[in-house]
């Protein structure tokens, strides 16, 4: 399964999964035959999925032990509500016990569902809490983003608490959408139709060149695996470091900097001038020679 | 939403369903169907949720065909549809069969 | 209510020395004789990413100063009023999300290093400028007026292509989507809702007397017969 060459982007968050562990490792909780679905779209009378639009389970990863979480961008943007997000929280939850290796989160969310919005947000607020309390164990939390919907609103959030943020240049990252925003602002400050700008303002290639990602890879599964265990392996030879006063001041520090650095910036090439020779490239360089450009090692 | 279920005589499967399967993803113009297995070997259960209202004829139809190309006798099914046209409903129920039994054949 | 008169029903007059620089808030305040630390935003202040590094700045600077002075923790009092995040460009391209996650860790930083969180909402919390950080502390608090929300229903209508009406109608047999800091209340979300007439230094005392560093929001919504799945859904996967 994992050696097809799929594209992370268009395979649904089960394929994602079981092409992203070792092969027949995965066991699922709360599957689908326990129809733990939304009690809130249905007293809306709208379509429910059997798994709420998220796959939680164990499986391994080269042989380590993970736990991992893969959302559904196709069901209502992979948002979070009840009982979907009370998955992942139970899923961090178990990583406190179970102590795997690492903990994979598929993100693709627009953030929260709407249709149980308070739910939601209290939900992802429970999640942030859940995230910090397993890094807080020396369990390291990953976060792969190259769905349709990407990482937005609180899920944007939930995926910069993790250690690693492995993204896709389709891939996106941000904390307003930019339907959204254009939608309050008008379309001067943001036109989400213009998709060349929309990726290099929230894509993958944008966000790597800020530091928001760890690691860029090509849009296909294998590659999302290969990175998964490199990461995986990376923390059993190297222990999470924990947030300490003196990580958060140097954070700040640079995000303070990075304000200074790029004070009126609207536009990912702005970004890409400071890091690249010819920025105008950087769209349509591979990810082999973004990578080598940026100057780091996948 | 509209809500239905069918029992269709169906013959047997070649082999028992050991595991369920989870076939598809609910979104604006497809669907996802669940297959487990059930306790009367010559009975296909088929129970339909969609958010399409007065196209239960045509659903009976797209089943019924179904369940004669199958031998999905003991097997049940659960369909979340949220708008799927007849054509897709039937190439994911015999996707869905695939997974569940293709390697029994 | 202006800030003056809010800060002094809450802290007694001449019971805080708040600096008010604009819209993000500091300072120091008295609750039961000691000294607490008062950190957060107001006029419904869109978080952008300049508000955020205030609001990190000051929480580090707490924790900073307690641990060189070798005193026990101070407690952090987070003033919440924000209509959410910022929506701009530039700030996306930055990487707000990442600003906020910023805050949030500096926030469970001052929890783990043995502050106690008290949010106050004042005014408005909503979606993710209430997330941030207002929604992260041990205990939350909303004074009477107190706007809680996602959205509001006339946009929610627009999103979900489900009538207003029936939004309405809907909203009145369930606390999970239509805004109020009540809803926030009856899922755990809110932990206390002070009246008008409340003796509001006292309910901070207590707050922060009763504080639980443990999440205990789904168990609360729960018991509040708000959220009935998050708490058992949640266990049903952590005991798989």
């Amino acid at each position: 399964m994992s050696g097809l060459q799929i594209s992370f982007l268009e395979a649904s968050a089960r394929k994602r999964l079981i092409g992203l562990v070792d092969a027949n490792s995965f066991t699922e909780f709360c599957p689908p035959e326990m129809r733990k679905t939304s009690p809130h779209l249905a007293l809306l009378d709208i379509p429910l999925a059997l798994d709420d639009g998220v796959i939680v389970g164990a499986a391994t990863l080269a042989g380590h032990s993970i736990l991992i979480a893969a959302q559904e961008g196709r069901f209502y943007g992979g948002a979070v509500g009840e009982v979907h997000g009370a998955k992942i929280c139970g899923l961090l939850g178990k990583a406190l016990t179970d102590r795997p290796s690492a903990v994979l989160l598929l993100v693709d969310s627009g953030g929260v569902r709407l249709h149980e919005a308070n739910a939601g947000l209290i939900a992802i607020s429970e999640l942030v809490r859940s995230v910090l309390d397993v890094q807080a164990a020396g369990i390291p939390v990953f976060a792969l983003v190259g769905g349709s919907c990407g990482a937005f609103g609180g899920m944007g959030i939930v995926t910069r608490l993790c250690d690693e943020v492995v993204m896709s240049e389709q891939g996106r990252l941000g904390l307003s959408g930019p339907e959204v925003i254009e939608t309050v602002k008008g379309v001067e400050e943001f036109d989400s139709r213009d998709r060349a700008l929309v990726w290099r303002v929230t894509g993958g290639k944008l966000r790597r060149a800020v530091g928001e990602a760890t690691q860029l890879v090509d849009d296909l599964i294998p590659a999302f695996r290969s990175i998964a265990i490199k990461l995986t392996e990376k923390y059993q030879s190297q222990p999470l470091a924990s947030i300490d006063l003196d990580s958060l001041l140097e954070k700040q520090a640079e995000l303070v900097k990075r304000r200074a650095r790029f004070e009126r910036a609207r536009d990912g090439l702005e970004i890409w001038q400071e890091v690249f020779s010819e920025p105008s490239c950087v769209p349509d360089m591979t990810v082999a020679d973004f990578n080598r450009q940026l100057g780091v090692q996948a | 939403m509209e809500k239905f279920t069918l029992a269709l005589p169906s013959s047997s499967p070649p082999l028992e369903v050991i595991r369920s399967t989870i076939c598809g993803v609910v979104s604006s113009g497809n669907l996802e169907i669940l297959v487990e297995s059930n306790p009367k070997s010559d009975v296909c259960t088929l129970v339909v949720n969609t958010s399409a209202h007065g196209f239960r004829e045509i659903w009976e139809a797209v089943l019924h065909d179904f369940a004669l190309r199958h031998p999905a006798g003991g097997l049940g099914f659960t369909i979340n549809d949220a708008g799927a046209t007849p054509a897709v409903v039937s190439l994911r129920l015999d996707q869905a069969f695939e997974i569940c039994c293709g390697e029994a054949k | 209510m202006n800030d003056q008169t809010i800060y002094d029903r809450l802290f007694g007059k001449g019971g805080h020395e708040l600096i008010f620089n604009g819209l993000f808030l500091q300072g120091t305040a008295r609750v039961g004789g000691q000294n607490v630390a008062v950190i957060g935003t107001r006029d419904h202040a869109a978080i952008d990413g300049s508000i955020a590094l205030q609001i990190t700045e000051a929480i580090l600077n707490v924790v900073r100063e307690d641990v060189a002075s070798r005193t026990s923790p101070r407690s952090i009092i987070l003033i919440a009023d924000t209509q959410g995040q910022a929506l701009s460009r530039h700030e996306e391209l930055l990487g707000l999300n990442g600003y906020f996650a910023h805050i949030v860790k500096c926030v469970d930083l001052a929890r783990r290093n043995g502050h106690k969180l008290l949010t106050i909402i004042n005014g408005e919390a909503v979606s993710g400028g209430f997330l941030s950080y207002g929604m992260m502390a041990d205990c939350i608090c909303a004074l009477p007026d107190a706007q809680v929300r996602v959205m509001d229903l006339r946009a929610m209508s627009r999103v979900t292509k489900i009538s207003l009406e029936r939004l309405e109608t809907l909203a009145k047999e369930s606390p999970v989507f239509a805004p109020g800091a009540e809803n926030f209340w009856r899922m755990g979300g809110i932990h206390e809702i002070w009246k008008e007439q409340d003796d509001w230094p006292q309910r901070i005392s207590n707050a922060l007397a009763h504080i639980t560093k443990a999440d205990a929001r789904a168990e609360i919504g729960l018991e509040r017969g708000g959220r009935h799945f998050a708490a058992p859904i949640s266990k049903l996967v952590a005991e798989a």
